[in-house]
Parts: structure tokens; C-alpha cells; sequence
């Protein structure tokens, strides 16, 4: 199998809401100190996925990565992990755009590394939480999409997809080559080993702008973009909390039933 | 005759409206009246029965059927082909789609078809007051900060969070026309079966009481006491993330911005810290109790009552008092 997977950096979404700051003049999340860039979680997911049709059968992973002021040591991870090759699109026409203009980018990119069976993305990437480049990169490569993936097995030439609804999952079957987005439900990401993390370090990525790619610049970043924001801001929250304070935990559990019959809340 | 100002992607559950298509034909209503235009929407199933009927109750003024065996279960090309047919026939400014298992994955697929601009899990909508486009307010950052959004091609496009907007009243005196539409789609995706794994008692989503446990219950066992007290109280028990990650409880019980939404009168938020990705699932109760051992925890800052401390000794006495008050 020839799989290509589709990571985003984002701000870790692990941080501490009280750290969260947007540069107002600028539209845009302001760096905050001490939070650190991440995979996006449900992307290290996607990698995982591909590592374990990997671990079953003969595959190349390849790995593509596209973003503005990318570390290194972030963006390796999934060569530590497990996958073969790493691909960073960095170039200034690219980034900054909506979902359209980047599943244009990357659906663009994938086509220019070569030949693929199977790309794996995350559902939705933890910043933006949109859920739609998935979807986009099918789009634009002609090919099906299955969304929230909780389970993908590759067989006679098929590929079988358990896919996460409300109220548990379905099956759906297709053949190749397809996009599948995954889910957590997937499972935990595989550490990378010590082993991994030195060989990670000793590949280099294949560094590829917009005219590497032979991407139309009209159609990518801002310029393709058909969404506009037109305001980030941070919600105001009234923060009104009645602590209920008492001698012992027990005390404290009936007191809070009593006030909440008192507030015809119970 | 008026044009179609908005066009909306109603589900139906064994032949029923569920209720995401009335909340979007609500939001759907308050524009077109707005815009002076009419309300549309596509309904696609298999036996939708009096849905179509409902819909029109429920604000819309056209109804396009896609009653099908084929539609039974959903298919992705072949519901996307509808929508695009229903879109490029009727030309509406505005599609809503709700933010559903259906919707989140239909709605991306349109939007590229059409080559138009799509925000996604959307709160509120309003028109500019001069442009009269639709400005589509959206979390993002998992919650930690709002966009305001427009798209600057035709149609607009957006999926709307589940009990984010007000349904309209029934009124089966409402007047409108139910039409049949469908569309050729080369179905590559096969559906093979539906596995349910939904947990008995009351539905998480329809729950009056919701207790919700995180990271901090540490073990399926430690679920026991939320468990007395959402039978104490008749509510269901949901969790944050980490629980179902963890297995220790059903995946189907996760409650946030990837999980369920709910809107209960009253929601306990115990042992979890209120990240902004699980506050996503729960922010529009109408009452939050936390029950944490660390003051600092978030979700303090969003609860109106809070306890600081261990639920095992906590809860006990809590329940208790439910019983001895109830």
C-alpha cells in the first residue's frame, strides 16, 4: 500500500485555557509562552492508523506536513513513529487559507509525490476543528472520502472502514485509492521508540513550495480562499460560581443537595 | 412566488423529523423573513411518512422528497448528489446543514462541489446589517475563542451545533408544497452494516440530569457512585474524553465538541477539569455543578455551583440527601 498522511502543527490544544491570547490588530492567536506546537491529536491518529496497516502489510508511509514557521523536532514525529518519508509544504502562498484553497494545496502535493492507495487525515484539526480537508483532498482528487474512522483494514483489495455515528458505528466498504479521516476512537498513538527518534533524525524532509508542487497560486492560500474571517475574539463568561463550603465532603455532598432544591434546580 | 432565500438538509429518524431539521428551519425561518425569500428544504430517507408535512409546520415553504430504498442508510455520494441538484435547481443565497453524524459529513462534500464556503459546528447566524450576508459565529480553539465567519461565494454554507438554535412552534396550519426530487450519484462507498452500541436507560441526549465524570474517576469501578446518582435523579451518565479513551466507559457516552451535545437543566461535571473541547458538549446546560479536588480546575469558572473535593466522599451524601428530599 502507497499511504500518504496529512498532519497539521497546531498550538497544543492541551494547554491551559488561561494561557489562550489573540493579537486583536492582527485577527490572530497570539503565541503564548510556554505553549508548546503539536501534531494535531487527531492527525499523530492518523499516522497511527497507517503504521498498523504498515505492521500488516507491505506499505510506504509518506508524510505530509504544510505550514508556516514549522519545528522541526514537531513535524519529525511521525518519522520517529514509524513512517518512511516526510514532505513539508512551506511557502508563504500556501498557508493562511481557507479549506478549500488548502485541500486544493495538498490534494496538489499528493499528486506530485507519486503513486497512492490509501490518505489518512485527521477528522478535524485541533485549532480550527473544521472537518472538511479531508473531504476536500477526495474532492479534488476525484476519489471517495469515508469520514470519522474508528477502524480501517485493508483486504483483497478492499478497504473496509468502521465509522463512528452517534449512537455506535457503521461499516462501509471501498475500493482504492480513498481518503479515510480518522477519529480517537482509533486509539492511542504509538510512542516513538528511542530507535525511531534516531533514525527520524537522521532523514531529511523533502522541502516543496507551491512552484515545486506546480500548484495555480490563484486557487491556494488566502488568495483561493472563498471563507473570510472577519473576527477571532475571546467569549465573555460570566463566572459565577457558588462554592458550597462546608466541615467534611460529606457535609459539603448534602449542603449542595440543599441548595440545589432550594433553587428548584432538583 | 417568491425566491429561495434559504435552503436546509432535514433528517429523519423511522419516518419522523429529528429534531436538528426544526432547530435549522427555525434559524432558516428568522433569515428568509429577513431576506424577503422562502424556506426550502431537502429531506432524503427511505419511508420519511409525514416529515415533509412536519417540515412545513415547522417554517418551511417547500419540501423536496428523496424517498428511496436506496436512502435507507446513508450513502454518502448519492446524498451529496441530492443536496448539489436541490442547490443548483432552486439557487439558494444560504444552505444549513446540522453539525450530525450525517451532517459533518455531507455538508464538506457540497461545499466542494459547489466551490463555495463552508463554516462548520456554527452557534449563531446573523445577516450584515448592510451586505446581507450571513455572519456565521463559530468556537474555535476548542472553544477558547469565537470567528466570526462569511463566505464570500454563493451559496453560504453552514452546519449548525445541535441545540444551538430555537425550533419554531408546530403550527400544522402552515401552508406549503412537497415536491419530489433525486439525482444520479456513482456510488462508490458501500454501506455494510450499522453496528448500535447505544447504553440502556435514558438517552444521553434527551436526559433532563446529566453526570458527567472525567479523567479523575480513574477506573470503570470508579463510575459506580455517578452511576447511583443518575438513577437517583432518573438522568444518564456521560463522560469526557479521557474515560472513553480509557475504556472505561462506552465511546457512545463521550460528551463535547467530537462527542454529544447536551442541554440539560441540570449537569454535574465531575473529576474533570472543564477543558474547552468538553465544555463545548455541555456549556448550554441550564445549571453546571462541578466536583473537583483541585480549585483550580476550569471548569469552576464556568459552573454555577462547585465543591471542592473528592466525589467518592462526596457523592454519597449527596445521594442520600437526593433521596431523602426527592
Amino acid at each position: 500500500m502507497n499511504i500518504v498522511v496529512c498532519c497539521k502543527q497546531v498550538p497544543d490544544p492541551e494547554a491551559p485555557p488561561a494561557s489562550f491570547k489573540i493579537d486583536e490588530a492582527a485577527n490572530k492567536v497570539a503565541p503564548a509562552p510556554g505553549v508548546n506546537q503539536v501534531i494535531s491529536p487527531f492527525d499523530e491518529q492518523a499516522v497511527e492508523a497507517a503504521l498498523r496497516i504498515k505492521d500488516d502489510q507491505e506499505s510506504t508511509v509518506r508524510v505530509i506536513t504544510m505550514g508556516a514557521d514549522l519545528v522541526s523536532d514537531v513535524v519529525k514525529k511521525p518519522l520517529a513513529m514509524g513512517a518512511d518519508e516526510l514532505y513539508l509544504l512551506q511557502d508563504e502562498a500556501l498557508v493562511d487559507g481557507d479549506s478549500i484553497s488548502t485541500a486544493y494545496a495538498l490534494a496538489t502535493a499528493i499528486q506530485k509525490i507519486g503513486k497512492y492507495d490509501l490518505i489518512i487525515c485527521g477528522r478535524q484539526a485541533a485549532d480550527w476543528d473544521k472537518g472538511q480537508t479531508g473531504v476536500g483532498i477526495a474532492e479534488e482528487l476525484g476519489i471517495p472520502c469515508v469520514t470519522v474512522a474508528k477502524k480501517i483494514e485493508v483486504a483483497d483489495g478492499k478497504v473496509k472502514v468502521e465509522r463512528v455515528v452517534a449512537d455506535g458505528y457503521e461499516v462501509v466498504e471501498v475500493a482504492p485509492p480513498v481518503v479515510v479521516t480518522v477519529s480517537n476512537e482509533l486509539g492511542e498513538p504509538r510512542y516513538a521508540t528511542l530507535k525511531g527518534i534516531m533514525a527520524a533524525a537522521k532523514k531529511q524532509p523533502t522541502v516543496m513550495t507551491a512552484a515545486d508542487i506546480g500548484a495555480d497560486t490563484s486557487k491556494t492560500g488566502k488568495a483561493g480562499a472563498k471563507s473570510k474571517l472577519l473576527k477571532l475574539y475571546i467569549p465573555v463568561r460570566e463566572g459565577k460560581c457558588e462554592m458550597i463550603e462546608a466541615e467534611d465532603p460529606a457535609e459539603a455532598g448534602s449542603l449542595l443537595a440543599q441548595k440545589l432544591r432550594e433553587a428548584k434546580v432538583l | 412566488m417568491g425566491k429561495i432565500g434559504v435552503l436546509t438538509v432535514s433528517e429523519c429518524v423511522d419516518g419522523a423529523l429529528d429534531p436538528i431539521s426544526a432547530e435549522l428551519l427555525g434559524a432558516a425561518r428568522k433569515l428568509a423573513d429577513e431576506l424577503g425569500q422562502k424556506v426550502a428544504t431537502a429531506i432524503i430517507g427511505a419511508g420519511v411518512g409525514d416529515a415533509g408535512k412536519d417540515a412545513i409546520a415547522y417554517g418551511a415553504d417547500e419540501v423536496y422528497v428523496a424517498d428511496d430504498a436506496k436512502y435507507a442508510n446513508y450513502q454518502p455520494e448519492s446524498y451529496a448528489a441530492i443536496v448539489e441538484q436541490a442547490a443548483k435547481e432552486l439557487g439558494p443565497a444560504i444552505i444549513l446543514i446540522g453539525q450530525t453524524s450525517i451532517g459533518r459529513d455531507l455538508a464538506p462534500r457540497v461545499a466542494f462541489k459547489l466551490q463555495t464556503g463552508l463554516s462548520t459546528d456554527c452557534i449563531s447566524l446573523k445577516l450584515d446589517a448592510n451586505s446581507k450576508r450571513m455572519v456565521m459565529s463559530r468556537p474555535v480553539y476548542g472553544g477558547n475563542a469565537m470567528a466570526d465567519m462569511i463566505s464570500e461565494t454563493d451559496p453560504q454554507m453552514a452546519t449548525i451545533r445541535v441545540k444551538s438554535q430555537e425550533a419554531l412552534a408546530k403550527d400544522d396550519s402552515r401552508t406549503g408544497e412537497v415536491k419530489t426530487i433525486d439525482a444520479d450519484a456513482d456510488m462508490k462507498t458501500s454501506f455494510v452494516k450499522k453496528v448500535t452500541e447505544e447504553v440502556a436507560g435514558i438517552k444521553l441526549e434527551d436526559a433532563d440530569v446529566v453526570v458527567c465524570g472525567g479523567r479523575g474517576i480513574g477506573s470503570e469501578e470508579g463510575f459506580a457512585p455517578l452511576n447511583d446518582l443518575a438513577k437517583a435523579l432518573n438522568g444518564a451518565v456521560g463522560a469526557s474524553r479521557p474515560p472513553c479513551d480509557n475504556g472505561w466507559i462506552a465511546s457512545t457516552q463521550q460528551i463535547g465538541l467530537t462527542g454529544k451535545i447536551v442541554s440539560p437543566t441540570l449537569y454535574f461535571g465531575i473529576a474533570l477539569s472543564g477543558a474547552s473541547q468538553h465544555m463545548a458538549g455541555c456549556s448550554g446546560s441550564k445549571n453546571i455543578v462541578a466536583i473537583n479536588k483541585d480549585a483550580e480546575a476550569n471548569i469552576f469558572n464556568v459552573a454555577h455551583y462547585g465543591v471542592v473535593g473528592d466525589y467518592k466522599k462526596i457523592l454519597p451524601a449527596l445521594i442520600d440527601k437526593v433521596k431523602e428530599l426527592l
